[in-house]
């Protein structure tokens, strides 16, 4: 069951990215171009997703166990230590210079289009190294 | 500054979907959804493989099923130079998984469990990205 439901919970994902045009990097692009002409539309996409997960979360964190799991999983790791801002660093660079983060990447190569291919294939490169590194 | 292309209805809209997402993978498998950590740990990790594996199928389907149901074509546009494409693909990839977290995991799902982690993870990759089109936007 929850396999099904996590190919769901992708479509409705991924639906979301197209509907929120997030999965065009010129918007995205759009909106971290706060000093030029500025696309503040992704903040909703924010604000949206927020607006259901924070009730949910902190409604159900307590409950016993998930409907189709045998408990919930969720991250312990408080420690603000250098590879979180290190990452973030990267991760913030990459995604400026193309305007593609994993989601939307992922979602796009469905559109078939060359560039994202090739994006996806070396996220998954510096996925690899990462793993690797560290 | 000017503000240009402003679509709050369309944004907001997409951005409650990928909420009733994120709220039913943790009502029902438990966990919280990072779109890096689920396809990383798909390459690197045997546990949830099929699971992370689904999810990733589905977002692929998610365009499809949209053009499917909307009759609408779905528009991208991407010019950057192969070399671009390759370093920011290397970046985006070897830097969400050094942070544990991208755009979903900790703009999301961490910023929703009000991990000071994620906001600080947020915070940092948003003012990066706006000084990295910054300085591209001179070049």
């Amino acid at each position: 069951m929850n396999k099904i439901v996590s190919l769901i919970c992708g479509i409705v994902f991924g639906i979301g990215l197209v509907i929120s045009e997030m999965i065009n990097p010129e918007k995205v692009l759009g909106f971290l171009n706060i000093f030029r002409e500025w696309d503040p539309s992704l903040a909703f996409v924010m604000i949206g997703g927020l607006i259901i997960s924070i009730p949910t979360f902190h409604l159900f964190k307590n409950k016993n166990k998930p409907l189709f799991s045998s408990n919930f999983s969720i991250p312990t790791n408080k420690e603000i230590d250098k590879k979180l801002i290190v990452g973030s660093v990267f991760f913030g660079a990459g995604w400026g210079l193309i305007g593609l983060c994993p989601g939307p990447a992922i979602t796009s190569i469905a559109l078939l289009n060359m560039s994202s291919v090739i994006f996806v294939i070396s996220m998954f490169v510096g996925f690899y190294i990462a793993s690797k590194a560290t | 500054m000017n503000i240009v292309n402003f679509t709050p209805v369309s944004a907001l809209t997409g951005g409650l979907l990928i909420g009733l997402s994120v709220a039913l993978f943790f009502i029902l498998n438990g966990r919280m959804i990072g779109i890096s950590g689920i396809a990383s740990n798909f390459l690197v990790s045997k546990n949830n493989r099929i699971e992370n594996l689904f999810f990733l199928v589905g977002l692929i389907l998610g365009p499809l099923i949209y053009n499917i149901i909307s009759n609408k074509e779905i528009n991208i546009s991407i010019s950057n130079s192969l070399i671009l494409l390759i370093a920011g693909g290397v970046l985006v990839g070897f830097g969400t998984r050094l942070s544990s977290g991208c755009t979903s995991g900790h703009g999301i799902s961490g910023i929703s469990r009000f991990s000071l982690r994620s906001i600080i993870a947020t915070i940092t990759f948003m003012i990066v990205g706006i000084l990295t089109v910054f300085i591209t936007g001179m070049l």
